[in-house]
């Protein structure tokens, strides 16, 4: 799910357009009539080579290198991308994408800035799929995936999908919003050799439409249904028989208006899943004395595939050890929504030596991250959730359970940590203990809080995750912090990627320290920090070589953001304010800008003024 | 050192009243106290001392909340109290958890007896006979029947509760108690409990109702007669 995963797929299936492609392709410049296949021009055939290894590149970051070898490398680059990736859907227009790339199957779209998922960003902002979902209809009638994260999504726009695209197979949306069951309702009915449909913590509106049932009778070729993020009810029904048509299905995971019963139901007829998502996790009226209730842990043991599981939408634990059969198996358990005790978690996780990513919320205590971190040896990644998510709640988890964690999980590569207490010193011994971490979040919920047990700030902690954690590619930092903190990372964060500020730094130099330290930087957010215009002249060498950078309730001034604007045409650099709010002249309440070759947009809202 | 005291004997009336007079007496007035401690008042004294380690106290709490000067999205501003962040001022997207997560923690019941840990809300729906529309309270704001009534009045005005006694619950023991507080107040409030039963609110220790009670209806007294009773076996049971 992280955006810097470099997926790797099998080869391309389109080998044999090869033989087309080289006979319309010209050689370089040899002007001669017939561009055959049989060509003896040795540039035709390199050609030819190129492109047949090319299609094997599969890195994007490798295919835009090879792009910029020379002209002819860039043509057959262009030529054989099918999967076409661009993380800011603002930074080249639609026009110029299916321009450059002719034979897309797979197209990945970024919208929104990360921290519009915490309301800092005032609705209708923009990142609209709709000009892109017109023109992949007209560009890529062969189009067959889809994957977008942080768009708005029109339930026109899925009808666009289902009804233009002829073999359309997978759409994955996450974190999107703007379409409802109705749209779902059009989309399903019309895909008929649909495999996937993710939603994944994405706002669907309940038009009152049961989509489950405009799936088409028959068999289906469905692999994946995802809709956990879904809250309205669906028709069990016909979710039951679409199940039993579907024999491919591997990944099935449910929303909280399905109840335990109904999960058996559908368990004992897809077997084969490996991934589960149970839905509510709980009785849909509470059960009376005498009634039989299905055996539970029979239905998990005959899923002998099944290494993923989540769901647990609204646990009555009682029902816990009906997973024990599975435990030994899994590789991912997410408990993210699950309220249990530390008791109740440890018979499970005691059986689940070969977990490697685990999400849970902190109503597990230290007590239970300890059982985590004394079972779980393979682990790679952690999350963290609190359940109580406000400054000054209980803390059930501490400094104790991370030091814990550190020297139980020793292959640790990510982690999100939310509590209301931490010390430099835990810190400190998961940077040493941990050495393979490339993600490390800490969110200290307390703004400014100091390490309670020195009442030193959380500098040295942080300096040392970036001193010893050499692979490291992304950090968020919390608690009292200072401009050393910055001064570290830019120092030694050689390789930080996407680096998250909140609350933290004394001045300018903070800032400077990180713009003038990072060259991977790509993706730098940051809210109610001090740093001003001063601070945000010294990033110019670098922010053409980034995604974007947000800067909120820090202390910039229009003209400080116009310098920039118009030191460099290629950014656009966006002013955006509350939308209740007036125009202030004085301050700058949300910068975001971004690279893009387009200029400024055409569907500005009111309330974003382009400099 | 002979004037200086000879000087301060002279002047002691006045010293005194000013010392007295000057309670912020700060920095200067302080350290001529401290050098003259038979002159100076006592009060101002330990004034001074108290002021200088208030002082402290601010100057650390200063770069602590300098950063908190920057127009941060504080919806009410907040107190520049540097000791504690102000209880229940919510910063706009901070923590940073996603929106649907909170809803979804925030409606999910506690689960378990032992939810001594769970700090999660616990949110019931309150109806009143009569009024037009529900209300829904979350019963961990408050630590005990009177806080909860006195917040049920404030939600629906023309509701009074009638007094729950030293303990804070109500006495089923004594019958012709009972039957006074429900022919007296126009209204009572009872609550259903996991049960699914319907009871005289006050009857069980407080805790023990904020983790039993799913619903609160507020009833006219004459009604809620029809509970007591059952409401009195319930309660002889458990003895």
């Amino acid at each position: 799910m992280s955006e810097d995963d470099e997926r790797q797929q099998s080869p391309p299936s389109d080998l044999d357009f090869v033989s087309n492609k080289a006979r319309n392709c010209n050689a370089t410049g040899s002007g001669s009539g017939h561009p055959e296949f049989q060509s003896a021009y040795p540039d035709q055939v390199l050609e030819n080579v190129l492109e047949n290894v090319l299609h094997f590149l599969t890195s994007k970051r490798d295919r835009n290198a090879a792009s910029l070898v020379c002209k002819s490398w860039y043509r057959v680059e262009a030529l054989t991308r099918s999967e076409l990736f661009i993380g800011n859907c603002y930074a080249v227009s639609p026009a110029r994408a299916t321009a450059r790339f002719t034979r897309v199957r797979a197209l990945q779209l970024k919208g929104k800035p990360r921290f519009a998922d915490f309301n800092l960003m005032p609705p209708d902002w923009g990142a609209h799929f709709n000009p892109w979902a017109l023109a992949m209809a007209k560009a890529y009638p062969w189009l067959e995936k889809v994957h977008l994260k942080r768009m708005t999504v029109t339930d026109d726009d899925l009808a666009t999908l289902a009804l233009l695209l002829l073999g359309f197979k997978e759409l994955v949306l996450v974190c999107c919003d703007g379409f409802g069951t109705s749209g779902l309702a059009i989309f399903v009915n019309e895909c008929r050799q649909l495999k996937v449909l993710d939603l994944i913590d994405s706002e669907v509106s309940d038009d009152e439409t049961d989509w489950i049932s405009c799936f088409p009778e028959g068999e289906s070729h469905l692999e994946s249904l995802i809709f956990d993020c879904v809250e309205c009810h669906i028709n069990f029904e016909a979710l039951e028989r679409l199940v039993a048509n579907s024999p491919s299905l591997k990944k099935l995971r449910l929303n909280r208006y399905v109840s335990i019963g109904q999960l058996y139901r559908l368990m004992i007829r897809a077997p084969q899943l490996t991934h589960l998502g149970t839905g509510s996790f709980s009785p849909s009226e509470i059960a009376g004395q005498g009634d039989q209730e299905p055996d539970y842990v029979n239905a998990f043991a005959a899923c002998k595939s099944l290494v993923c599981l989540s769901g647990f939408r609204e646990i009555i634990p009682d029902y816990l050890p009906a997973i024990y059969p599975v435990c030994a198996n899994l590789t991912s358990l997410n408990f993210s929504y699950a309220n249990i005790t530390a008791e109740q978690l440890k018979p499970i996780i005691s059986k689940c030596h070969k977990l490697q990513v685990f999400w849970v919320l902190d109503s597990i205590c230290d007590e239970g991250l300890q059982a985590v971190a004394a079972t779980c040896k393979e682990l790679r990644e952690l999350r963290v959730f609190p359940v109580d998510p406000r400054e000054d709640g209980d803390g059930p988890v501490s400094e104790v359970g991370l030091q814990a964690i550190s020297e139980g999980c020793r292959k640790l590569q990510s982690i999100l940590y939310f509590c209301q207490r931490m010390t430099n010193a835990a810190v400190i011994a998961m940077s040493k203990n941990c050495p393979d971490l490339v993600v490390f979040r800490l969110c200290i919920m307390g703004r400014h809080r100091a390490d309670p047990v020195t009442g030193e700030p959380m500098d040295d902690g942080f300096g040392a995750i970036v001193m010893n954690c050499k692979k490291l590619t992304r950090l968020a930092v919390s608690g009292l912090l200072t401009d050393k903190a910055f001064d570290y990372i830019g120092q030694h964060g050689k390789l930080v990627r996407t680096l998250s500020v909140a609350f933290a730094g004394d001045s300018d130099m903070g800032l400077k320290y990180v713009l003038e330290g990072c060259p991977q930087l790509q993706k730098l957010e940051i809210r109610d920090s001090p740093f001003g215009d001063a601070a945000l002249r010294s990033g110019l060498h670098h922010y053409y070589n980034m995604r974007f950078l947000w800067m909120s309730s820090c202390r910039l001034t229009p003209s400080g953001c116009q310098e920039i604007a118009r030191a460099m045409p290629r950014l656009v650099v966006e002013v955006i304010r509350s939308a209740d709010e007036e125009e202030m002249d004085d301050a700058v309440e949300i910068l975001y800008m971004y690279r893009s070759l387009e200029g400024p947009r055409t569907d500005l809202p009111k309330f974003v003024t382009i400099l | 050192m002979a004037n200086v005291l000879g000087t301060e004997h002279d002047l002691n009336f006045k010293e005194t009243e000013l010392c007295l007079g000057l309670p912020g007496g700060i920095g200067g007035g302080g350290n001529e106290v401290d050098s003259s401690p038979k002159t100076s008042g006592k009060r101002g004294f330990s004034e001074t001392v108290d002021l200088k380690l208030n002082l402290q106290a601010k100057e650390t709490g200063m770069d602590l909340n300098k950063n908190l000067d920057n127009g941060s999205k504080e919806k009410p501003v907040s107190a520049k109290d540097p000791t504690k962040p102000p209880a229940k001022v919510q910063v706009v997207g901070w923590p940073p958890v996603r929106s649907y997560r909170k809803n979804v923690m925030a409606s999910n019941k506690t689960t378990g007896e032992e939810s001594e840990k769970a700090s999660s809300a616990a949110f019931v729906k309150v109806s009143m006979d009569g009024a037009p529309y529900l209300r829904k309270v979350d019963l961990k704001m408050y630590k005990s029947y009177q806080e909860l009534s006195d917040a049920l009045a404030k939600m629906f005005s023309s509701f009074t509760m009638g007094n729950y006694g030293s303990q804070g619950m109500i006495d089923f023991m004594n019958e012709s108690k009972l039957m006074d507080l429900l022919n007296s107040s126009d209204y009572v409030p009872s609550y259903e409990d996991k049960d699914g039963d319907w009871m005289l609110v006050g009857d069980v220790p407080w805790q023990m109702f904020v983790d039993s009670c799913k619903r609160l209806r507020i009833m006219k007294g004459s009604e809620a007669i029809g509970l007591a009773p059952r409401a009195m076996e319930k309660c002889k049971s458990r003895a």
